[in-house]
């Protein structure tokens, strides 16, 4: 099991944060999520050894925390708030159009691999409600028409780079 | 620690500081239901079941996590403490299904219990129930998500009592979920403490789920016939058409030295009572062949037999095997019989342990052995050889959480890296088979150093035997490493310290007791050697004086056509012994066993017999502390190794009063002279029969050998009162006879572990199960590790 | 990156150098950083405890709880190490302003973890930042590498012999985490579960040390507490709310925004003038003051100063600073039922009462919204609210019950509304369930 250079300097440094093994474990989950797009049976295995724990303690912490995912998802992870503040300014008729948009609902993928949809709780972007979140990045002040925009600029990212 | 004083509803209550507000109200004798909450297991504070009004506190508080604080003024009985508690209840039906008329626990499940005490008769809830199909993680353990209610002592029982870690909680909120380690299955000891904990029917046993009702079942806390850690099972027993059945062991009994601990062989090894191989018929050898027969016929060819022989060969023609798992009583019996009635001294076991040498080497110190009890408190704790974890797992357990909950410290000696290594203080790795140079560099022999200061400096080792010499409290526990002089080493070493006690551990059920009764060639009952004339020689009227053979000058005196008889019960030395079955072509053998084992297929008798489940009697264990054996199943066809020694006896021509003195000393009246109508005969026979015991004006109760036994072998006379209430006595060694060195050889280790149990274990249909599913998990791992 | 609003009412302490190119080590010396750690160390222990008891300053993560107070329960003499640890696991619904904080001011923060540091005598501060929020940690871990490059961190920090670290640390979603005891779980690398108190954090904390965990703006506060000083802090609020605090406005109003006002501000006043009134079409129905965990408040309810106790007399709470207007195009049966999937979905499931009656609650809601109420729902919903209340092992259940609690209570007739067929205002009557029952 191989991770990129910059994980494994950032590994390296925050291994001398902490007095103990584990307290890397949630951080360093993340970003291997983040390079190989979900944590495999062989990521879960390579960091329960990294960490000093068995695979279970491993598997309990994962399945706490929602950012994390035992499934592959898509390249774009469209994660669309509808909690309050955005409700109130419309975040569902965003999730709609992504749905309708995508053709798939929460938790699903699409076929091509490129977007996965999901709802989410709060994201702290209240005052520039409705927003989503595709992967880390933030948009805000959605309106329907935007948000097709939004995963159309995806879209195209998302093909150009496969060609 | 100082005490507290504190009020709880209006009762004034003293208590220790640092006590739980639980454990407080408990003592005062006020109930605080809680599920989470398990005395030895870390605190939870999730059920919240425990709430309590404390003045000054504006919320409700749970009493679990709450320690006791001078003039604290707890309310436990409140409006509002009730609303709380109902209001938990009614939570927790939200989404458990109610479907006790099925469930397993039904009848026995605290939140039945609960919801009978503090529960709503009325349903709010009206939406569907989340589910979740049940899941099947090992032979023995299932899993109903659907029913728990996350009190989460399963995975603290696994991880913190167990040191297994096999159970984990995972995702979150009302998902939340006890997950297997395997992520389907679950890789384990199999122990079964994660059910018998489990407060509702969420984890059920495979052994026993769907079989009975709990309240169809008579629960019998009898003594487990597997390793010789003594703990207490408890058999549910239901009548059946061959008898009484056993459906199911558990701890349900806390009462044991065991406390709440069982392994996979005290909980699930009762199956082979009734295995289809069982026998249920005596069988004669006619014409080269076993053929079944009537009792009357197998005890008159045996006892004519052995009265031939005696009378015309004399007793040293006639050998006798003894077993490691028939109680006390028949040991005493069984030994009794060979010396007085067919005159032999030709009497031995399968040794696993040297005891005669631990008795040899305590005289002068007679009171330095521990009890099982006694383990669990002891500051510090030395363990030289054996994997306790494997071989004595209520030994490991009873160290494991001295080391958690009183901080006890654990020094390891051992050639393998064992497990208990984990609860440590030091480990020492010393090479294979220098156990006793351990034991001699104990005693002061610093040249012995050189023989295991192979990983660890001879400095390291001498501080380490100086911080040893230290301890003010140490209990020392060796394996069968540790032998003849070595065990002289080791008893030096501790009777200079200033107060240590030391465990010699055994293999089986009853190693101990059989070692304590005297199946030796050369020893009586507490280790007096049979050339001195003593009690038992003037009570017995006559021993012969001439030490007999052991097992292996058995077979050599067969091979040399010298044997002309061999009586084994419940042994099978043939295949755990390696003895060539052949030897014994010209010798009439008699076997008394539950199956046709190797051994049982040489016989010219074979006497089916009843297991330990199924009689009364006492077993002691490796400490030496004697626990009550009581019946609880039965299964038709056999009988207890007691009646059929007594019936060869009676057989041979013996007055059977001389051998079992039935009747001495109790001649109450018990309505006989009334005749039978007066009833108290029945009544009396109704309680005896309830407690598992024999009338005792019969020549078949143990009761009567155990009396004789507690007057003439030292150290058993302990109170028979709590003995008979199932308590366990710790039988201390001072006053036994000189024990004696024996051939260091003759100790063959049992070589068990977590799931097998001799002879025995093969007839354990659950115990196989669950070896199988482990082979067939390994094989599956290889295959997908290609 | 969010937009910045302004308003003339505006007192700018935390949020003066918002816009100002400060997450930059030389911009933010410019701007009067690390000036408060530099009079810090020139100060006794006490001292500093002193200045920021006296300031008034209260936990602005939503107990509001005063801060130097807290620090002063540190024990001076420990055998284990001590740890600041600063909350910025921002996920309280309506709340994004340390958002902002670490956005535009990352260096206020770590200066905030240093003065805690010498207050209290640890060497060690962690800044936890939620999952979500990945470009924050990258600006704060450049921050931290700036600021050890300067010598504001490390050993012998501008020469004075002592010696501090300062290391993020991230999250990977989950609100509970939140919780002090639950941020300090997630940090040693478990699941969020609060652990049981007391002990509390300042005593036995973060592998067992003594733990200051203050939330990102309270931290931020402080260096501007040692320069200005506690009694110019303490009278920019009320009495017992000292300062300012940053208030998210949110929902359909004409400038919603994060502003930072000074305490005690009046409710009406923050939203009409400041927040500038309702969006063209829309009135008010009602405001959530502090985050979707407080009660609301109705319409009637809005003249009230933005200060912890006179919330705490209207039966509400300051809560974390999210403002959000409820305004009357929202059904509140459709309001209460995503305020409970939140917290169903955000419950830990430690504890028997948050697990279970989340998740009844939310079925009750789900059902009741989608029009297959009962009448007895009501009282049942306000029931099982109060049989949450003040039981669970952490205050997340009583996150969930109270705004339930006086949304049934307030808004009960758009309850027996749906019960009458009365169209929901929101949107058709629809009934998905979003989250799964069981992952």
């Amino acid at each position: 099991m191989r991770f990129s250079e910059p994980f494994e300097q950032r590994f390296q440094e925050m291994a001398s944060h902490y007095p103990t093994r584990r307290s890397l474990l949630v951080p360093t989950l993340l970003y291997a999520q983040d390079e190989v797009g979900f944590l495999s049976d062989e990521v879960v295995a390579e960091i329960a050894r990294r960490v000093e724990l068995t695979e279970l303690e491993v598997r309990n912490v994962i399945s706490y925390y929602s950012m994390l995912t035992t499934q592959p998802r898509g390249k774009y992870n469209v994660q669309v708030c509808t909690n309050i503040a955005c409700l109130l300014m419309g975040g569902e008729e965003i999730l709609d159009r992504c749905r309708l948009k995508l053709g798939i609902r929460e938790k699903e993928t699409t076929p091509d691999g490129l977007f996965s949809l999901e709802e989410v709780e709060c994201m702290g972007a209240c005052c520039w409600a409705p927003a989503v979140q595709v992967n880390y990045d933030f948009h805000e002040h959605l309106t329907p028409q935007k948000m097709d925009q939004i995963l159309d600029q995806y879209t195209k990212k998302g093909t150009e780079r496969r060609r | 620690m100082a005490d507290v004083n504190l009020t709880i509803d209006g009762k004034k209550v003293t208590a220790p500081a640092g006590t739980l507000l639980i454990e407080a109200a408990k003592s005062a004798g006020i109930e605080v239901p809680s599920f989470c909450y398990y005395p030895n297991l870390s605190l939870q504070g999730a059920c919240r079941m425990c709430l309590v009004k404390i003045e000054k506190m504006p919320k409700l508080q749970t009493a679990c996590t709450t320690v006791i604080s001078e003039g604290m003024m707890v309310t436990t009985d409140s409006d509002e403490v009730r609303q709380a508690r109902k209001g938990m209840i009614e939570l927790l039906l939200g989404n458990h299904p109610l479907d006790c008329p099925v469930c397993d626990a039904g009848g026995e499940c605290e939140l039945q219990d609960m919801t009978f005490s503090y529960g709503a008769a009325e349903s709010r809830f009206i939406d569907v129930k989340n589910h979740r199909d049940e899941q099947q993680w090992s032979p023995v353990v299932y899993f109903d998500r659907p029913r728990c209610i996350l009190c989460y002592r399963c995975v603290r029982v696994c991880g913190e009592g167990m040191d297994v870690w096999a159970l984990g909680v995972q995702h979150r909120g009302v998902s939340s979920t006890i997950v297997p380690n395997q992520e389907d299955h679950l890789e384990c000891e199999e122990c079964g403490m994660c059910i018998d904990i489990c407060p509702v029917g969420a984890l059920t046993s495979g052994a026993y789920r769907y079989k009975t009702r709990p309240w169809e079942m008579k629960h019998v806390g009898t003594t487990c016939t597997h390793c010789a850690d003594g703990c207490k099972t408890t058999l549910g027993v239901r009548r059946c058409s061959t008898g009484t059945e056993l459906v199911r062991g558990d701890n349900r009994d806390k009462s044991g030295i065991n406390g709440d601990f069982l392994c996979i062989k005290g909980r699930y090894g009762f199956d082979f009572a009734h295995h289809e191989d069982r026998l249920h018929q005596p069988l004669i050898r006619r014409n080269g062949r076993l053929t079944p027969c009537t009792w009357e016929e197998a005890f008159q060819l045996t006892g004519e037999r052995l009265r031939q022989i005696r009378d015309r060969e004399g007793g040293d023609a006639i050998a006798v095997i003894g077993s490691t798992r028939t109680t006390n009583e028949e040991n005493y019996l069984l030994q009794k019989f060979a010396r007085t009635v067919l005159g032999t001294n030709h009497i031995d076991h399968h040794r696993t342990a040297d005891y005669p040498a631990l008795v040899a080497a305590l005289a002068g110190h007679p009171k330095l052995t521990a009890s099982m009890r006694e383990l669990f408190e002891a500051p510090a704790m030395l363990l030289i050889g054996n994997d306790p974890t494997r071989q004595h797992p209520l030994l490991a357990w009873q160290i494991r959480n001295n080391v958690r909950l009183h901080r006890a410290r654990l020094y390891l000696v051992n050639a393998q890296p064992i497990k208990l290594r984990r609860q440590a203080s030091s480990f020492f790795a010393i090479p294979a088979g220098r156990e006793a140079e351990v034991a001699a560099f104990l005693a002061g022999q610093d040249s012995a150093v050189a023989a295991i200061a192979s990983e660890t400096s001879p400095e390291a080792w001498i501080r380490w035997r100086d911080q040893l010499r230290r301890e003010p409290k140490l209990v020392v526990m060796f394996g069968s490493e540790i032998r003849g002089d070595a065990v002289a080493s080791l008893i030096k070493f501790a009777a200079d310290l200033p107060e240590a006690k030391l465990i010699c551990l055994g293999d089986y059920a009853n190693s101990r007791g059989a070692a304590d009764m005297g199946l030796y060639p050369d020893l009586l009952p507490g280790y007096h050697p049979v050339t001195e004339v003593g009690e038992f020689h003037k009570d017995w009227g006559g021993v012969p004086e001439k030490p007999g053979l052991s097992l292996r000058q058995m077979a050599e005196h067969a091979q040399a056509g010298k044997l002309k008889a061999l009586y084994v019960v419940g042994a099978n030395p043939v295949e755990e012994l390696g003895l060539d079955p052949f030897v014994f072509s010209q010798s009439f053998v008699v076997v008394e066993d539950l199956f046709l084992t190797e051994t049982a297929a040489i016989a010219d008798v074979v006497l089916p017999a009843a297991n330990a489940y199924e009689k009364s009697g006492t077993f002691t264990n490796t400490c030496g502390d004697l626990q009550l054996v009581k019946k609880a199943g039965e299964v038709t066809g056999t009988k207890s190794d007691f009646e059929i020694i007594v019936r060869i006896a009676d057989a041979m021509g013996v007055a059977v009063r001389k051998l079992v003195p039935f009747g001495r000393g109790s001649r109450a009246d018990m309505g006989q002279s009334r005749g039978a109508q007066s009833g108290e005969a029945d009544r009396h026979s109704v309680w005896l029969e309830a407690r598992g015991l024999e009338p005792k004006m019969s020549p078949f109760d143990p009761m009567a050998i155990l009396d004789e036994i507690q007057r003439l072998v030292p150290g058993y006379d302990v109170s028979r009162l709590h003995l008979l209430a199932g308590m366990d006595q710790h039988t201390s060694l001072s006053g036994s006879g000189p024990g004696t060195k024996h051939d260091p050889s003759a100790i063959m280790p049992a070589r068990d572990d977590l799931f097998s149990s001799g002879t025995l274990g093969r007839y354990c249909r659950t115990l196989n199960a669950v070896l199988e599913n482990g082979h067939k998990l390994a094989a599956e791992e290889e295959v997908a590790a290609e | 990156m969010a937009d910045l609003v302004s308003h003339p009412d505006e007192v700018k302490v935390v949020s003066k150098r918002f816009g100002l190119g400060a997450t930059e080590i030389d911009r933010y010396l410019e701007l009067d950083g690390y000036k408060a750690v530099r009079k810090a160390l020139g100060m006794a222990p006490e001292s500093i405890i002193a200045e920021v008891k006296d300031s008034g300053l209260r936990g602005r993560g939503g107990a509001g709880f005063n801060t130097g107070l807290k620090w002063s329960f540190v024990p001076k003499q420990s055998p284990k190490p001590k740890y600041i640890l600063c909350n910025g696991d921002e996920s309280e619904p309506g709340t994004c302003k340390d958002r902002l904080i670490f956005e535009h001011d990352p260096h206020s923060v770590i200066e905030g973890v240093t003065i805690a540091g010498l207050a209290v005598g640890a060497h060690v501060g962690y800044i936890y930042i939620r999952g979500e929020y990945r470009y924050l940690s990258e600006i704060m871990q450049k921050a931290i590498r700036q600021a050890y490059a300067r010598g504001f961190l490390g050993k012998n920090i501008l020469g004075s012999g002592f010696d501090f670290d300062v290391y993020w640390h991230g999250g990977a979603g989950a609100y509970e985490v939140g919780e002090e005891s639950a941020l300090m779980e997630s940090l040693e690398g478990k699941r969020g579960i609060p652990r049981i108190r007391p002990p509390f954090p300042a005593v036995v904390g973060l592998w067992g040390g003594p733990t200051v965990i203050n939330n990102a703006e309270t931290l931020a506060s402080v260096p501007h507490i040692l320069l200005g000083g506690a009694e110019w802090y303490a009278k920019l609020g009320t009495p017992k709310n000292g300062g300012t605090r940053l208030f998210c406005l949110s929902g359909r109003l004409n400038r919603p925004g994060v502003y930072e006002l000074p305490m005690g501000y009046n409710l009406k006043k923050m939203i009409y003038d400041v927040g500038g009134g309702m969006a063209q079409g829309h009135t008010l129905k009602a405001v959530v003051p502090g985050g979707s965990s407080t009660p609301l408040l109705t319409r009637e309810e809005i003249d009230v100063p933005m200060d912890f106790d006179s919330l705490m007399k209207v039966g509400s709470m300051l809560g974390s600073g999210g403002v959000v207007i409820v305004d009357d195009s929202a059904c509140m049966v459709k309001f209460a039922l995503r305020i409970m999937s939140f917290y169903q979905h955000e419950s830990c499931g430690w504890c028997i009462p948050c697990r279970e009656g989340t998740d009844w609650l939310k079925k009750t809601l789900t059902r009741f919204h989608s029009g297959g109420g009962v009448r007895k729902d009501i009282d049942d919903l306000q029931y099982l609210s109060e049989n949450m209340l003040g039981r669970t092992f952490c205050p997340l259940g009583d996150a969930a019950a109270m705004p339930t609690i006086s949304i049934v209570k307030k808004f009960r007739k758009e309850f027996e509304d749906h019960l009458d067929g009365k169209p929901c205002p929101l949107e058709k009557a629809e009934a998905i369930e979003r989250s799964p029952v069981m992952a």
